[in-house]
């Protein structure tokens, strides 16, 4: 483990009644980078984040930030600290300002900067806040909800297919836009995409999961140029697009 | 009533009988078994009361009330299937709910403390908690399942399981609460109760007996309220672990 790592997963392992979702996943992720967890829908990889936030338990194997065992903190700094993005976001009944304040709010805050500081920063008008969450597009729910992630100022940035949901053009931009807010801020991300090309453009460091296992991992350019594994080599050139748990 | 009329009466359950083996909705062996059970409890349920009301000592009255709450908290919890321990949440908050109502009751000085009054009011509280109960759960369980996107996201951004649980708990109370607040809008218009019916037909005047029934219709409001109430606000830990982390029981382990 290194000083500047700031998730680690040793030899992480999740089962859902006796089924092994996850088997022995270690990495780390560096201080202010980009990881993508790359691999087939199926291969456990929302799992897995929903692991570094608390939202599930391993079943084993242990999980540190900034060193320290996430079991050991309090679950509600951890995932304050430890923001999260769902591929299809949920917004809730009020206004958009209502939403983006939603997370400080409910420790009783408010949001570290004005509304429309997150607005600007995910690319929408200062009008907004007074929008009602039920007429926005796809796009702007997804841009909304990044908005609120980031209200609660968070170290760490977990996001879960955050473009799958939304058409090509939205999509583009929700990934420049959390692509810029991470680099702004310094954030560590572990971005869980199917998208190569995604993965290619976003990230400083791969891991590949097929079938609940580790198959690669390393910088960007090392996996797209010169995937290590035979199943690397598969996934890259398209063959392997759905779970399959032989694969070694 | 004579027991030959009440032998006679079992004309209707035949009536009934014939209606479902010319739809050949094969309901014949429950509805023997329904005829069976029914005589044979309401008898024993007849000598029983009549047992304790001789008695007039408050330890059985007290017995009577604990049987009738186990029996309840048992039958509202088996609706609640996949949820284990449902009964220690059930239980109790129908125990509440009966001590609290028929506390203000006598205490009050609205009815007095005697086996007449007691039993069969409790029983009306006691089954009524049951019913709203096993509604709030059930609906309980409904709302969190449906609501599981907005509570993940809730409890992502540090919300605690009841803040992400609030918006669920409160559709679960008002499912347990709805029946009860209905029937006080048609009470008396649409049917009459069934204890105002009972009263009326003993003989003594509408008048009378409708002073009972806006007393059992309001009292029913509060246990029902106190029930759904409790139910919810301690049943929707069943749903969370201590980590605050959604537990749906029998999830669908597929992701």
């Amino acid at each position: 483990m290194s000083m500047t790592d700031r998730l680690v997963l040793e030899q992480v392992t999740k089962k859902v009644s006796g089924r092994v979702i996850l088997q022995d996943i270690s990495f780390a992720v560096p201080q202010g980078s980009i990881l993508a967890v790359l691999g087939p829908s199926g291969a456990g990889k929302s799992t897995l984040l929903s692991l570094l936030n608390r939202l599930e338990e391993p079943t084993a194997g242990t999980i540190y930030l900034d060193g320290k065992d996430i079991r050991t903190l309090d679950v509600f700094v951890l995932r304050r600290r430890v923001g999260m993005v769902f591929q299809r976001p949920t917004l809730f009944p009020g206004t958009v300002a209502d939403n983006i304040a939603y997370g400080p709010s409910l420790r009783g805050e408010k949001p570290p900067l004005p509304v429309a500081e997150y607005l600007r920063e995910v690319g929408l008008p200062a009008e907004f806040a007074a929008r009602d969450t039920q007429s926005l597009s796809g796009g702007e729910e997804q841009r909304v909800a990044l908005a609120r992630a980031l209200a609660n100022d968070p170290e760490v940035l977990l996001l879960d297919e955050p473009t799958a949901a939304l058409d090509k053009t939205a999509a583009h931009q929700v990934e420049e836009l959390v692509t810029y807010s991470c680099r702004q801020r310094g954030l560590t991300a572990v971005w869980v995409t199917h998208d190569l090309k995604q993965a290619q453009r976003v990230s400083d460091r791969v891991v590949l999961i097929i079938g609940g296992r580790k198959i690669e991992e390393g910088p960007t350019p090392d996996f797209f140029y010169s995937p290590q594994t035979k199943a690397g080599r598969a996934f890259l050139a398209g063959h392997l697009t759905k779970v399959d748990t032989e694969v070694r | 009533m004579s027991y030959l009329s009440l032998t006679l009466s079992l004309s209707f359950v035949g009536l009934a009988m014939l209606i479902s083996f010319w739809q050949r909705l094969k309901l014949e062996r429950d509805l023997f078994i329904g005829t069976v059970r029914a005589f044979i409890q309401l008898t024993a349920v007849g000598y029983l009361l009549k047992f304790i009301f001789n008695l007039a000592s408050w330890q059985y009255v007290a017995l009577m009330l604990g049987v009738m709450v186990l029996v309840a908290g048992q039958n509202a919890a088996r609706r609640a299937e996949g949820l284990p321990n449902a009964f220690f949440l059930v239980a109790p908050a129908i125990a509440v709910a009966e001590t609290i109502t028929l506390g203000m009751l006598v205490g009050l000085g609205i009815i007095p403390f005697t086996p007449q009054y007691v039993i069969p009011i409790s029983g009306m509280i006691i089954g009524n908690a049951m019913v709203a109960s096993g509604l709030t759960l059930n609906r309980l369980r409904a709302e969190i399942t449906a609501r599981r996107a907005a509570i993940l996201t809730t409890l992502a951004l540090g919300g605690t399981s009841r803040q992400a649980a609030e918006p669920a708990l409160k559709a679960a109370v008002k499912a347990g609460m709805i029946p009860t607040v209905d029937s006080m809008k048609t009470v008396g218009l649409v049917q009459l109760p069934g204890m105002m019916t009972g009263q009326i037909i003993a003989g003594i005047s509408p008048v009378e007996a409708v002073k009972y029934q806006i007393l059992v219709q309001f009292m029913l409001s509060a246990s029902v309220g106190i029930t759904s109430m409790l139910v919810a606000l301690f049943g929707y830990r069943l749903f969370f672990t201590s980590a605050h982390q959604l537990r749906l029981p029998s999830t669908n382990p597929s992701r």
